[in-house]
């Protein structure tokens, strides 16, 4: 989502994405006209007049779950969006009963929060976990 | 005493004012905590146009529950993600 009208999304897409993403964006390209949308979400900024780079994780009940909000110059990492949609789903699927600590990503072990847990995370979860 | 009388209650009426005016901006304060993104509460809904495999479409943010969804903001086309 943008400011940009449609217009321009058809554009942009049809004419640059496409020649990198074969078909084009598979998903709906929102526009966003004076950055009403933006406001709502804490992401429209009133001097540049342009949305910044937020990025919210909306589960199944319409909750978030994430947030990420980057200023224009840098952008952000697809695989880190993915990891957490996945954590996510994994919790939602265990209906709370297990965490993903840092650094979790499908395969690695899950934490089971409980009375068992505390002071022992040193035992079942090590440093070198928290990185890929 | 003319003076007496119409001071006094000018004298008392003010800091009335005042404590209406503060508590117009708590109450202003509380909506914005109120309204305010944060995990674990609702995501603000919207409807708004968008193009999708060549067409343009209407699209509600709330169409979307029962599914995962990744909202994502960028600052304009022709830049990157």
């Amino acid at each position: 989502m943008s400011i940009d009208t449609v217009f321009t999304h058809k554009m942009w897409n049809d004419h640059e994405l496409s020649k990198m993403v074969d078909g084009g964006i598979p998903f709906p390209m929102l526009s966003d006209p004076g950055g009403k949308i933006g406001k709502l979400y804490g992401v429209y900024d009133e001097d540049l007049g342009l949305d910044v780079r937020g990025r919210f994780i909306i589960d199944p009940d319409g909750v978030i779950q994430a947030m990420e909000v980057l200023s224009p110059p840098v952008g952000r990492n697809v695989s880190e969006a993915i990891r957490q949609i996945q954590a996510f789903q994994h919790v939602r699927q265990s209906n709370g009963t297990e965490a993903c600590p840092s650094g979790w990503k499908p395969g690695k072990p899950t934490l089971k929060p409980g009375e068992d847990l505390v002071g022992n995370v040193w035992n079942v979860w090590k440093v070198d976990n928290a990185f890929d | 005493m003319a003076v007496g009388c119409t001071k006094k209650p000018k004298a008392n009426s003010e800091p009335e004012v005042k404590n209406q005016v503060e508590n117009n901006q708590n109450l202003e304060k509380k909506e914005e905590v109120e309204n305010m993104i944060l995990v674990g509460r609702k995501a603000p809904d919207f409807e708004t146009e968008a193009y999708h495999n060549g067409k343009f479409i209407n699209l509600k943010l709330s169409n979307y529950l029962g599914k995962w969804v990744l909202l994502c903001f960028y600052p304009a086309d022709f830049t990157f993600v």
